[in-house]
């Protein structure tokens, strides 16, 4: 392994290891979304209106709430996978890549935490 | 290519406006019958309406060439003319099933 040129200095070393643990993670997401949003959107179809009442009673019962609660996880998830992909594709500067992903983790858990409060404060009749 | 670019910009817009959607209407509802009404008088403004139907043809496109992702994973569907056919067949599949969708809801 060679100090002097960029590529001297990566050459032997292999890939960051990353990138496979990454891709599958993201098609392990993409499974989870197909089943939660293919039920959600049946569920909607299948509500006779979208009233509070109708709603709400519908989101109340325990299948719902944690089929519900599962899509906002599977889907941030792949969310969060998917943005990095293109801020990694876009964002070339080191450390502006630094920021937004950090923005972009923090942005995912306060969407996470915030969906499945309204989840579990519907489920538990608040 | 094209289905490439319709990937990713369906899916980036799945993961902002979607991820916003989807929260502001659980946020509505978790906060009572008065936050809802004012959801759903947005939602039906025709602004409101041009985000749903482009959220819900994002979210058929995404999924049209997600499964299509599935299938060329396993190492199928590299032949010129298959790859060819279901390059089309998914945008096209993605806009059928938006028109169905709404079709149902409005029609029930």
């Amino acid at each position: 392994m060679g100090n002097g040129t960029s590529i001297g200095r990566v050459r032997g070393l292999g890939s960051a290891k990353h990138g496979s643990h990454h891709w599958l993670m993201q098609r392990f997401t993409a499974i989870g979304n197909v089943v939660t949003t293919v039920w959600f959107v049946a569920s909607l179809l299948l509500l006779p209106n979208f009233s509070y009442i109708t709603v709400h009673d519908w989101i109340v019962h325990p299948l719902p709430a944690l089929l519900l609660g599962l899509m906002i996880i599977t889907t941030l998830w792949h969310a969060r996978l998917g943005m990095q992909v293109m801020i990694e594709d876009y964002v070339h500067d080191a450390g502006g890549k630094f920021v937004v992903i950090a923005a972009l983790n923090l942005v995912t858990f306060v969407a996470g935490g915030f969906g499945l409060l309204c989840v579990i404060r519907l489920a538990l009749g608040a | 290519m094209a289905v490439s670019i319709l990937h990713r910009v369906s899916g980036n817009g799945l993961a902002v406006v979607g991820t916003a959607t989807l929260l502001c209407w659980l946020g509505a509802l978790a906060s009572g019958p008065d936050a809802y009404a004012k959801f759903v008088a947005l939602a039906v403004t025709i602004p409101g309406r041009v985000v749903l139907v482009g959220l819900s043809w994002a979210f058929f496109t995404h999924l049209a060439s997600g499964i299509r992702h599935f299938v060329l994973d396993i190492g199928a569907g590299f032949e010129l003319e298959a790859n060819a056919f279901w390059s089309v067949v998914t945008p096209i599949s993605a806009i059928l099933l938006t028109a169905a969708f709404w079709a149902a809801l409005l029609l029930r």
